[in-house]
């Protein structure tokens, strides 16, 4: 798959960042809105429960939302498609250069963005220069059961694969990073590669509606590469060169 | 005989408007100086008391449960991450221009009216770059780790990110304080050694004053040193002064935000400061002048008048680089800057745009081009301070206003400040707490200077005529 680097208004990226490797196409004809990639991802990446005032707030800090837009006013509203938000893994993130501590950075064998909390000091440039403001940020010890008793018994059903963060940390989704690397572990101990559809992210894993498809965006064959090339196809806010790992399809 | 009286009613007139024509003998003066370190009120005290507990509440107990809680006590919050702290650091790093615009630029300008009060305005900039690094520090989620944004070896070869504005922003705020730092204590050594044959033995005054002093003891050669240091760090301190605040900028104009990436923040920035750095400046500068002994010989008319010129000048030019900014903005039809721009206007906080507008321009120019208004000192205290406010308000418009605006609708929500209202407060009280703590211990008033720029000036007579001369010290 070659690349037009200059049509993706991303001079200056090396082929290799644009093509990418791990991607996702979110039908927005098929998402009813339900929120169970909301919930998924909030097991399976530990993510903090956030008490109501802070909630309130707009303090959630789930790593994939979906939004919902209307036009008019009630009664006569007329409703958009739901469009769920996650961390586009951009080819070249606006979040990675302005990090002081290096605490967010590209990762090169998967090619995607990565936040490294342990060396996060909480300046939260990044999540200021995010154009798709799909970072969370830790402004409680939401985990600490210390802190927080009530959450003693929650803390039973943390994922082991995936740590706990403590206040003042960002983070942001993953793709489900521990689960590639598992699938790739394994593929590794069987002498193969990672067969496409092997593995998913937990919010692809639980939408009812198959609206989320993960895998290899690289392999032209893969299920997310040809969905990736429907004339449906649009990547947000394309204009500001970020080169977005995940498509939308929009409406049909 | 009339003629005659009139002249030296000329004359006097003369010495009373200007400091540098009214010589007073060199002892007369340094008592003076050291009078007004000394005499202390109760009322001082009381204040002094005050400020402490101030500090210590909102700056000190806050911050810690702050960093026990977590940022969650502060109101910052998708999409405004940062508040009332980064308004703080700009305007900190603002007050602190001005300290160092007075001092360098005059000096070598050779701006004879800013002998008596650059160590005032640099005491600010020192003062005024601790409150910035507070309130920088204090944002950060994990404060305790701030060191590693410190470029230090270590083992492990971890270095900070060189691209990211804020490292720039680290090393350009640390050269400036501690050039600032030295740029005070250069001109303020023979002072201390004035200080210092002034203070009996066997005090601790004494001893601080000795140490400080570095043994000056006025020959020719130190002399020569000094003027030869002042010199070059005058000139060497206003690049640094320049980069510093339009770094500053950058954290904001390097950022792919609507209304934050404008090619024009970075002398935007500069002219703000200066802006809210003058109008501090002439606020302490009457504040001085009115509460300490002996300073209505030092700080005269003529110098609230000199600064309100400068004042309005530096208005002027703000309020071009604000029409500047605005009009590129609105020009380039970016449609989020354009939602950004009618949210500043008629948004909730509205208000505040135009009260910027109103305190930043509207009020210096209705009263700073009078001569008489803008030579009397609690006009000016006025207009400095609502300077000030409108300088305060317009950095509050850059930072939580603006981020409240970004390309993702879903997120849109509006700033309220939590705990940093107190922390905010705790670093005004700190910075007022400061300066009166130093105005105690060392020499407000730069007394070689003032005597320096008095054996310069003379009244000369050519026929009927009394004309100033000034000889060239150098």
């Amino acid at each position: 798959m070659t690349v037009d680097l200059n049509k993706l208004h991303a001079v200056g990226a090396i082929a290799e960042e644009a093509e990418g490797k791990w991607g996702m196409v979110i039908d927005m004809d098929l998402c009813t809105g339900c929120q169970a990639c909301v919930a998924a991802c909030a097991m399976e990446n530990n993510i903090p429960y956030v008490e109501e005032v802070d909630a309130g707030y707009g303090r959630s800090m789930h790593w994939i939302r979906t939004e919902r837009f209307w036009e008019g006013e009630y009664p006569e509203v007329k409703m958009s498609a739901y469009q769920p938000m996650l961390c586009q893994q951009c080819g070249k993130a606006p979040c990675e250069p302005v990090c002081p501590a290096f605490a967010t950075v590209h990762s090169q064998a998967e090619q995607i963005n990565l936040q490294v909390y342990n060396r996060c000091v909480g300046t939260r440039y990044c999540a200021n220069n995010c154009p798709y403001q799909v970072r969370s940020f830790n402004w409680r010890d939401y985990q600490d059961s210390r802190v927080r008793p009530e959450i003693t018994i929650l803390a039973n059903q943390f994922n082991p694969d995936v740590t706990v963060r403590r206040r003042g940390v960002m983070e942001k989704c993953t793709f489900c990073i521990q689960r590639i690397h598992k699938a790739q572990d394994k593929a590794k101990s069987e002498g193969r590669e990672v067969e496409d559809g092997e593995f998913t992210t937990a919010c692809a894993q639980a939408c009812p509606a198959n609206a989320i498809t993960f895998g290899r965006i690289d392999h032209p064959e893969s299920l997310v590469a040809q969905l990736a090339r429907s004339p449906r196809a649009e990547h947000h806010l394309e204009e500001l060169g970020t080169l977005p790992r995940v498509t939308y399809l929009k409406e049909g | 005989m009339a003629d005659h009286k009139h002249h030296t009613s000329h004359e006097e007139h003369l010495r009373e408007q200007h400091l540098m024509l009214d010589p007073m003998p060199r002892g007369k003066m340094n008592e003076m100086v050291m009078e007004s370190m000394h005499t202390t009120s109760w009322k001082f005290w009381l204040v002094f008391g005050l400020l402490a507990a101030l500090v210590a509440y909102a700056l000190f107990y806050k911050w810690g449960v702050m960093i026990l809680e977590g940022l969650g006590v502060a109101g910052v919050n998708r999409p405004s991450y940062w508040g009332i702290f980064l308004v703080n650091t700009v305007f900190w790093i603002g007050i602190s221009h001005a300290g160092t615009f007075i001092s360098a630029i005059l000096r070598v300008f050779k701006a004879e009216f800013r002998r008596p009060f650059t160590r005032a305005a640099e005491l600010m900039t020192t003062f005024g770059l601790i409150q910035a690094g507070f309130s920088i520090f204090m944002h950060m989620g994990r404060v305790w780790l701030s060191y590693w944004l410190m470029p230090y070896p270590n083992q492990r070869q971890l270095w900070p990110n060189f691209h990211s504005p804020l490292s720039w922003d680290l090393l350009a705020i640390t050269t400036y304080l501690l050039s600032s730092t030295m740029y005070l204590f250069l001109p303020l050594i023979p002072d201390l050694a004035m200080a210092r044959d002034r203070t009996p033995d066997g005090t601790w005054q004494k001893v601080f004053y000795r140490i400080l002093a570095l043994g000056f003891r006025g020959t020719e050669g130190e002399w020569t040193h000094l003027r030869n240091a002042l010199n070059i760090f005058a000139f060497a301190i206003i690049p640094v002064m320049f980069s510093v605040h339009t770094i500053v900028s950058w954290d904001f104009a390097m950022a792919t935000r609507p209304g934050w990436n404008s090619t024009i923040f970075g002398p935007y920035f500069v002219v703000g400061a200066l802006h809210s750095g003058m109008g501090a400046v002439v606020m302490v500068l009457a504040v001085v002048r009115g509460t300490m002994k002996h300073m209505k010989y030092f700080i005269r008319p003529e110098h609230f008048e000199a600064i309100g010129k400068l004042m309005l000048i530096i208005s002027m030019a703000w309020g071009y680089f604000f029409f500047n900014d605005y009009i590129v903005q609105w020009y380039g039809g970016d449609k989020w800057t354009k939602e950004l721009l009618h949210w500043h206007e008629a948004g909730p906080m509205g208000w505040m745009w135009f009260g910027m507008l109103i305190c930043n321009v509207a009020i210096p120019w209705a009263i700073l081009w009078n001569k008489k208004w803008r030579s009397t000192p609690w006009l000016l205290f006025l207009v400095g301070m609502l300077i000030n406010v409108g300088m305060w308000f317009e950095r509050y418009i850059i930072v939580p206003i603006s981020l409240t605006i970004n390309r993702m609708p879903f997120t849109w929500r509006l700033y309220q400040p939590g705990i940093e209202v107190w922390l905010g407060i705790g670093t005004l009280a700190f910075f007022i707490l400061l300066y009166m703590a130093a105005s105690r211990l060392i020499p407000l008033i730069p007394v070689w200077e003032v005597q320096e720029g008095q054996m310069a000036h003379s009244l000369k007579k050519y026929g009927r005529e009394t004309v100033v001369a000034v000889s060239d010290l150098e």
